[in-house]
């Protein structure tokens, strides 16, 4: 009966069948643009201290289910390395056993490519609380820590904290967007409890912002909350947006979508828009110069009785949920720059017939705001006409409905 | 005859209808003839000269009509025209 076999054994055996490889041998590889595959098989918060540049992050628990994603061709040479050698000895020897023809370990792994000088890089540091919290981005990919942590420094302003900006606040908090800016001059009502999510019975009469940034203060405290207890106007628009990533455009008024559009255009902010009525909704993203402005989609306002607000015409409250959770959706693909952001689309989502259509948004050659006209006018420093109309101001609207 | 969609603002105007089947050869012809079955549209979807509103974005499949030959966009069989104000709620 022979005896079973020790760890030391084992690692014996690894390391008799696999070649190591010098740390700076490896450098003049990765500098030449070698074919090589440098695989880390450390533990994520290993790898997150810091890592080899060009290194790819397979933890060892899972090497042999998920290097064939990212090292396809079996004669690929691969250089594997852990803290020291044992983890990646044995990682070779499971790689060998899948095909790998080509397997070497790093000669003291990262301790001593650390000690020879030789160049790392390290993904910004996460706590242990915030690990935990968002455990469930960083373990996908298109996410991960360099993408939380992206999502930390972020800045996104939230125009409206009503129907649509209620639940998308609640989300880009959840999600750990560091900084939410929450535009809104009004109070709780009652009737603004069946949708608008962020506010709470005994909040009704309270400020807009102090609610919105005491319901997000409870759930994450990795978010600073900047309330701006004001309109958005002409007057401040500019003020507002400024220093903001992204922009969520949550008003119920043409007046303001119409403001909010032209200073971001002229500041370069996108903005992801969504406005509600009924039963539908629409959606699509603002990217200024690369797709259409809102000018270019609607290029004047309807009358108003064309477009009631949800206070004359209702709404059903799931629905400015639904397109609310779709615009910080877009957000977070700007913010994390993955994905298909919604620019040059206009998608509408019908609740009663429980179908989503999409229709394409074009850029409009001859816009006042973002045709390249007026861009190189603006470049040039000088101030873009917009088309006015009888009564002044940009637009003639037919009655001011202030944003609820 | 094409499929005209009528949004949810528009359909008091049409007795209440999601959608309509009308005849015609371009944009133009298939909106007219729209209208003339229910004229209260008329004001709320062409301007007095006879132009469509610009707040009224009307698309063929998906493509608004300005980017093609605006009325004179040719409209086949089984085609889809839909009419879309934009709407502000939030």
């Amino acid at each position: 009966m022979t005896q079973p076999k020790t760890v030391a054994d084992l690692l014996r055996d690894a390391r008799a069948e696999t070649p190591e490889v010098a740390p700076a041998t490896v450098e003049r590889a990765r500098r030449e643009g070698a074919r090589l595959a440098i695989v880390d098989v450390r533990e994520l918060d290993e790898w997150d201290q810091g890592h080899l540049p060009d290194a790819i992050h397979v933890a060892r628990s899972y090497l042999e289910q998920a290097i064939e994603a990212e090292v396809q061709e079996r004669d690929r040479p691969i250089v594997i390395y852990c803290s020291g050698v044992t983890r990646s000895f044995l990682a070779a020897r499971a790689l060998r056993e899948l095909g790998y023809t080509d397997v070497s370990v790093l000669e003291g792994g990262f301790n001593a490519w650390k000690a020879a000088g030789l160049p790392w890089r390290a993904e910004v540091a996460l706590s242990t609380d915030q690990r935990q919290r968002y455990s469930r981005h960083l373990l996908m990919p298109e996410v991960g820590s360099a993408g939380q942590a992206k999502l930390l420094e972020s800045k996104v302003l939230i125009v409206g904290a009503g129907g649509l900006g209620s639940p998308a606040a609640l989300y880009l908090a959840a999600a750990g967007v560091g900084t939410l800016g929450i535009v809104d001059f009004d109070v709780v009502d009652a009737s603004n409890l069946q949708r608008q999510v962020i506010h709470t019975t005994d909040r009704v009469g309270d400020k807009k912002v102090d609610s919105a940034r005491r319901t997000i203060a409870a759930l994450n405290p990795d978010v600073t909350v900047v309330g701006h207890d004001e309109m958005l106007t002409e007057a401040n628009v500019d003020r507002l947006i400024a220093g903001y990533d992204v922009v969520l455009d949550g008003t119920d008024t043409f007046e303001t979508r119409y403001t909010l559009n032209d200073a971001a255009v002229a500041a370069g902010i996108p903005v992801v828009h969504a406005s509600v009525f009924r039963f539908e909704g629409q959606l699509t993203v603002f990217r200024p110069y690369d797709g259409p402005c809102y000018r270019c989609l609607y290029p004047t306002p309807p009358p108003p009785e064309m477009a009631p607000g949800c206070s004359v015409a209702g709404v059903l409250g799931v629905v400015p949920g639904i397109m609310g959770l779709l615009q910080s959706n877009e957000v977070l693909k700007l913010l994390l720059g993955i994905g298909e952001p919604l620019v040059g689309r206009l998608l509408l989502y019908d609740a009663l017939d429980g179908t989503f259509t999409e229709l394409r948004a074009r850029r409009d050659p001859a816009c006042p705001v973002c045709s390249d006209e007026a861009r190189a006018a603006r470049e040039r420093g000088e101030a873009v006409r917009l088309p006015s109309a009888p009564g002044g101001g940009a637009f003639a609207l037919g009655s001011s409905v202030p944003p609820r | 005859m094409s499929v005209v969609k009528i949004p949810t603002v528009l359909r008091p105007s049409v007795g209440g209808a999601k959608e309509l089947d009308i005849h015609g050869d371009t944009v133009g012809g298939v909106v007219r003839a729209l209208v003339e079955r229910h004229p209260t549209l008329g004001g709320q979807v062409f301007t007095p000269d006879g132009e469509l509103n610009r707040y009224v974005n009307v698309y063929l499949n998906g493509q608004d009509v300005r980017y093609l030959a605006g009325l004179d966009t040719p409209v086949d069989e089984a085609d889809e025209v839909r009419l879309l104000p934009a709407m502000a709620g939030g």
